[in-house]
């Protein structure tokens, strides 16, 4: 039986921790992550969830101890935001470089000075080129879902690397809503027990990390983008599969909402994409077709998928919440990742590009603000 | 709970040369003569084979070779230079939760990785009292970047961040440092003395059977010091006989000298020998003032104050070497 409950998108993260039977959960508090551990820390205090809680003094170390962790062949979970992020981000390069399928919540907050802790997604774009796999939850329901499905990916053998689940800070952190609480026996189903092919094992001694010669290195860094690319047939494999599991497909690398005959297309990760599918609602009462692409997966980006679905249209406002000062265009990220996608269409099939910054620092982005920014361009 | 059971180790030089196990093989990368080489080899003897190393940054990740070779006989993590305890710390609480009990992780930092950048790690693992083991490989100086100046290279040593005057403050006393964090054993050893050095091992590994446990080990680095390979050993003996680096250790709270720093304590004027015995063989030390041995004689000073302040127990047959 599915159980239904009222939960914050912090504690949608720790259900969906415990339902992947994380073994080892290492974290410094900052707002808006810490409910994420305390929920998490209070179960296993009470001795209602099996796990060790490592509360470590420095985010970087909550990562290192992740990662010993991972390598010793448990499943590991640590959560951040914003500063603390930042603190642990040479950590992150770690975590992939040792190839450790952890999993990483990310509760995005505004980056100081000056100092604020509300939702912007600048801290996440710090990630972007870390090597691990990055999800953006719309809602609390896909919150809970996404750790579930990071950890199916992550571990496949074919991935290999650590993945990092954001949420918006507050937005989702602090706000309740519905959530559908899967079964343990169909989260068990669906991701059976990591078993990593090797780990830290004195009967089978294994030097993991020391020198290596500039050649094979570069090697070894290109396998690891074809590994985040070999993740997205399995993201969407392990969509499918929970489908069949729950009745509800959930967990595909984009998620579109009335594109087919879409002129003017919406585009954006998180929460700005419920407002989005409102936005497009409006902008169809109004006579202008719109439609509306939301990137749920990031890294690996689903560049072909988008170049599929973009193609032709007239206007992409690609709505992005983070910036990166001084580079192209408007400077949002998003925006950028979406250029390139499609770089390679033929003229008559571009469609004209918007790089629309919105929300930073927080800034509450409603559907109004949306529908106002399209219609005051075309 | 922590558990003791301590006696006394006796151990030879012949079995510790009969003893072949060790997790560093021949054909390693260290420079000739490194003491820290052989302050693995000795160490690892006395641990043995159940414990997963953790290597930050330091010449320890650079002694293993390079892949596809390793000169490890152990598993290693090698890690960024601020976080060894903490990965151990995610390491032992891994092995917590599979059961793993007869496996430990050891931590192999250098100076740099233990008393500078990861001392907060150390510190957080220590306090939270995690099963592990952590041995500083104490070469004084940042050895795998080219000799500069740490938090534990010693007064008027010249690096080459201190390369003319040399460094004027103390070295940081971490022994006492961790030893105040109530971990139950805190050692220091040297490879000058190496049946004490294994000893502290064994006690660490076989003795004090889980908490934290901290050995500081002091070493020659030849290139760093500006020696002959072959001083290496007697270097590093001369450091403890001028009482500059003692021998100590720290049982569940209680604390110990050991060999001649004990006699150093009980008789300095008969057995301290004058620091400048220990100089005069260093080219870091070359053309060393008046200045800069009195600057060593006031911290050789304070560090015997230090210790002093807490050695209040006794116990004959623990402090033989
Ligand atoms: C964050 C970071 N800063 C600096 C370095 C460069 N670095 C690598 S090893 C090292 C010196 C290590 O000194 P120590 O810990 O004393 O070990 P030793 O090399 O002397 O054995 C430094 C500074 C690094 N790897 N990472
Ligand atoms: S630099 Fe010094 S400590 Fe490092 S390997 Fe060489 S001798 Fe050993
Ligand atoms: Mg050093």
């Amino acid at each position: 039986m599915t159980e239904y409950k009222v939960l914050s998108g912090s504690d949608a993260v720790a259900r969906g921790v415990r339902l992947s039977r994380v073994g080892v959960i290492a974290a410094y508090p900052i707002t808006p992550q810490t409910h994420i551990i305390e929920r998490l820390a209070e179960r296993i205090e009470a001795g209602e969830y099996n796990a060790q809680f490592i509360p470590v003094e420095s985010e970087h170390s909550a990562m290192s101890a992740v990662i010993g962790a991972s390598l010793t062949g448990v499943r590991a979970f640590t959560a951040t935001a914003s500063q603390g992020l930042l603190y642990m981000i040479e950590m992150l390069y770690r975590a992939a470089g040792a190839r450790a399928p952890l999993v990483l919540a990310l509760a995005n907050r505004t980056l100081g000075p000056p100092r604020n802790i509300r939702a912007e997604r600048t801290d996440l774009m710090a990630t972007r080129d870390t090597g691990f796999l990055i999800f953006f939850a719309k809602n609390n329901q896909e919150a809970l879902d996404m750790v579930i499905q990071a950890y199916k990916v992550a571990e496949n053998r074919d991935v290999l690397m650590p993945a990092l689940v954001s949420l918006e800070g507050f937005i989702l952190t602090h706000t309740y809503a519905g959530v559908k609480i899967p079964d343990q026996e169909i989260v068990d189903e669906f991701l059976p027990p990591y078993k990593p092919p090797v780990y830290l094992d004195p009967k089978r001694p294994l030097t993991m990390g020391n020198p290596m010669p500039p050649n094979m290195h570069h090697e070894y860094r290109i396998d690891f983008h074809k590994r985040l690319l070999n993740a997205k047939e399995l993201i969407k494999k392990a969509a499918k599969e929970r489908e069949k599991l729950t009745g509800r497909f959930t967990g595909d690398l984009i998620e579109t909402y009335m594109l087919e005959d879409a002129d003017v297309v919406l585009v954006s990760m998180g929460t700005i994409a419920e407002e989005m599918e409102v936005a497009v609602d409006k902008l169809r009462e109004d006579g202008i077709k719109a439609g509306s692409l939301r990137v749920r997966v990031f890294r690996p980006f689903p560049e072909e998928e988008i170049r599929e679905l973009l193609a032709g249209r007239k206007h992409v406002f690609v709505f992005t919440r983070s910036l990166s000062p001084g580079s192209v265009g408007n400077g949002g990220q998003l925006a950028m990742e979406i250029k390139a996608s499609l770089y390679e269409l033929g003229d008559d099939e571009k469609p004209k590009i918007h790089d629309v910054l919105v929300g930073l620092g927080g800034k509450d982005v409603p559907y109004s603000d949306l529908v106002k920014i399209v219609k005051g361009v075309i | 709970m922590v558990e003791f059971d301590i006696k006394p180790i006796r151990v030879t030089n012949e079995e510790l040369i009969e003893n072949r196990f060790s997790n560093i093989l021949k054909g390693n990368h260290a420079c000739a003569g490194c003491g820290g080489t052989l302050a693995m080899r000795i160490i690892s003897k006395a641990f043995g084979r159940n414990v997963i190393y953790v290597i930050p940054a330091s010449c320890s990740s650079v002694r293993q070779g390079f892949i596809p070779k390793s000169a490890m006989a152990c598993p290693v993590f090698n890690t960024a230079f601020a976080s060894a305890a903490a990965v151990a710390s995610g390491i032992a609480a891994a092995l917590k939760y599979q059961g793993r009990d007869d496996v430990v992780p050891v931590v192999r930092a250098g100076d740099g990785g233990t008393v500078d950048i990861g001392l907060a790690t150390l510190s957080g693992a220590a306090e939270r009292q995690t099963n592990m083991i952590y041995v500083c490989y104490d070469n004084e100086e940042y050895g795998n970047t080219g000799y500069q100046r740490s938090g534990a290279t010693p007064p008027g040593a010249r690096t080459t961040t201190t390369p003319i005057k040399g460094k004027r403050e103390f070295k940081k006393p971490v022994p006492v440092l961790m030893a105040d964090h109530g971990v139950p054993y805190v050692a220091t050893a040297s490879i000058g003395y190496v049946p004490d050095m294994y000893k502290k091992a064994y006690r660490a590994r076989r003795q004090i059977k889980n908490g934290f446990r901290y050995i500081h080990v002091h070493f020659t680095c030849p290139p760093g010091r500006g020696t002959d390979p072959r001083d290496c050993v007697g270097l590093a003996k001369l450091a403890v006989d001028t009482g500059l680096r003692p021998l100590y250790e720290v049982i569940n709270g209680k604390r110990y000298l050991n060999g001649i720093s004990k006699k150093q304590y009980l008789e300095p004027d008969k057995y301290m020998k004058p620091v400048e015995e220990y100089l005069k063989y260093q080219r870091r030390y070359r053309g060393y003032t008046e200045e800069d041995v009195e600057l060593l004689n006031r911290y050789r000073d304070r560090y015997r104050d230090l210790i002093k302040r807490h050695v209040k127990y006794t116990n004959p047959e623990l402090e033989e070497i």
